[in-house]
């Protein structure tokens, strides 16, 4: 019984997905800043940057609309900068009545720029985890000065989610097996339940917490030293420097032009 | 190059107080394949713990005539491979490539040769291609053998394994089995798996309440019902 929920790699033979990692890396996140420092309103620049990321969905062949689909789960994310329309000063548009709040020009624009700057940039993530294997992922983020530790612990993360996923499953189904339930008795109190979902929860804690020291173990027999160390996974090829370069200029131009303007 | 096993006078308790091991005594020649077998608790894990250093007792531990101390544990976990019960305790990085590569990447070799380890380990094991797999999918006996290769790719001079064959299916035991048979080096296994004794191992080392109670011939030992039951134990 395997859990794959983290698993968001979708294989394709496409230029994107033959790129180096961290030229994804990279490119990811120089677009998602600067679609952050994009100024609001600028709606043409939003515009070619829409055009940038739709091209970029079409070359690595998982349909155009994939990365927007998957972009969705962004939507409640949105609901931080609800407040903005009502917030911003400056000409009203709308007053809602009963509760006397005023939607004002300002505030709209600067709601719809927050709306398509986190769209843009969820999609961005959406594709560069599509077309870049995990562990490629993480390798490339160490390289780029992520600090190691981290990259390290997500990496276990990543690894020991499913096993504990799959302990979880087990020992819910356990407490299932035993959940009998006899006609006319009355049903076990709500605070017996709570406190049984939390000594489970504790228990799997401390199955984890056990599991760590014997994963420790198994590295310490390894050779293991207390430094993280990794190899060298990919070496950067002219369509690796080609496509960054690429990247960089049409990301930057708009945005300069923006900035003057 | 003596790839010995030397154990002498070894106690050790628990910090919760509980005695595990009682003075045990053995000693392992070059070459050879023991089994240890005892009853749950007899103290089998935590004897073959000692002999890589990661827990430490009072007695003497040497492997390759070398003491087990703070300061040769590099050398010592070099030497001496450990192959623990559960896989997904060995099998920590996202691939198999990582995982394999991980003792060799410790032991500071040049990614030429690395890359030549992990090939090799996996040919030995017979799983050729698997490296850039990930943990999480494969079976339980390409866990098992993704962990031998995981200390075989260290080059080790003594192969130590907990349980190699617990939770495997007939073929993935089969499959097991016959590369415990081929590797060549000395070993030490424990293991409840009382046919695969008789049929890979030709020295018995039984060892009961943290104590070596017999230690001799295999065939000598599963003529003897009394003394199997006594400790456990029954005859395949």
């Amino acid at each position: 019984m395997h859990f794959d929920i983290a698993d968001q790699y979708r294989h394709r033979l496409s230029v994107v997905h033959l790129l180096d990692p961290r030229v994804k890396v990279v490119a990811t996140f120089s677009f998602i800043l600067t679609v952050s420092l994009t100024p609001t309103g600028v709606w043409w620049a939003f515009g070619c940057f829409l055009v940038l990321i739709l091209a970029v969905a079409w070359l690595t062949r998982l349909g155009p609309m994939f990365a927007v689909r998957r972009s969705f789960v962004a939507l409640p994310f949105v609901l931080a900068a609800l407040a903005v329309p009502f917030t911003t000063p400056g000409s009203i548009l709308f007053r809602i009545p009963g509760l006397g709040w005023t939607i004002s020009e300002p505030g709209v624009i600067r709601f719809i720029s927050i709306l398509a700057r986190s769209w843009l940039a969820v999609q961005a993530a959406v594709l560069l985890t599509a077309t870049t294997r995990f562990p490629d992922l993480l390798w490339a983020l160490g390289v780029l000065r992520f600090p190691r530790l981290l990259v390290a612990t997500i990496g276990f993360m990543y690894r020991y989610l499913f096993v504990l996923a799959d302990e979880a499953l087990r020992m819910l189904r356990a407490r299932s097996a035993r959940s009998a339930h006899v006609p006319k008795s009355p049903r076990p109190p709500i605070g017996w339940q709570g406190r049984v979902a939390g000594m489970m929860v504790g228990s799997l804690f401390l199955r984890a917490l056990e599991r760590s020291e014997r994963v420790y173990a198994a590295m310490l027999s390894r050779g293991y030293d207390g430094h993280i160390r990794t190899l060298d996974r990919f070496r950067m090829m002219t369509l690796d420097w080609v496509a960054l370069a690429v990247v960089v200029m049409v990301l930057a131009t708009p945005l300069v032009v923006a900035l003057i303007q | 190059m003596h790839h010995t096993i030397e154990v002498n006078d070894l106690h050790f308790s628990y910090p919760d107080g509980h005695i595990a091991l009682r003075g045990v005594n053995l000693y392992v020649s070059p070459g050879e394949k023991v089994a240890l077998v005892g009853p749950n608790g007899a103290g089998k894990s935590t004897l073959l713990l000692h002999l890589n250093g990661i827990l430490r007792g009072r007695g003497e531990v040497l492997v390759c005539g070398v003491s087990v101390k703070d300061d040769t544990l590099g050398k010592v976990r070099v030497s001496v491979g450990l192959v623990f019960e559960d896989p997904d305790d060995q099998l920590f990085s996202p691939t198999v490539f990582e995982d394999i590569a991980f003792g060799p990447i410790y032991m500071g070799l040049l990614e030429v040769e690395i890359r030549d380890r992990v090939a090799q380990a996996l040919e030995a094991v017979g799983l050729e291609n698997f490296e850039d797999r990930v943990s999480h999918h494969l079976s339980n006996g390409e866990k098992k053998r993704v962990a031998i290769a995981t200390v075989l790719a260290m080059v080790p001079e003594i192969l130590i394994l907990d349980e190699p064959t617990a939770g495997l299916d007939p073929r993935s035991r089969r499959g097991l089995i016959n590369l415990l048979h081929d590797l060549p080096q000395t070993m030490l296994v424990s293991t409840h798996d009382m046919r695969m004794v008789s049929e890979l191992f030709q020295r018995t080392i039984v060892i009961d309440q943290g104590e070596v109670v017999s230690d001799g011939l295999t065939q000598k030992l599963l003529s003897d019902d009394t003394f199997l039951e006594e400790h456990g134990l029954e005859a395949p």
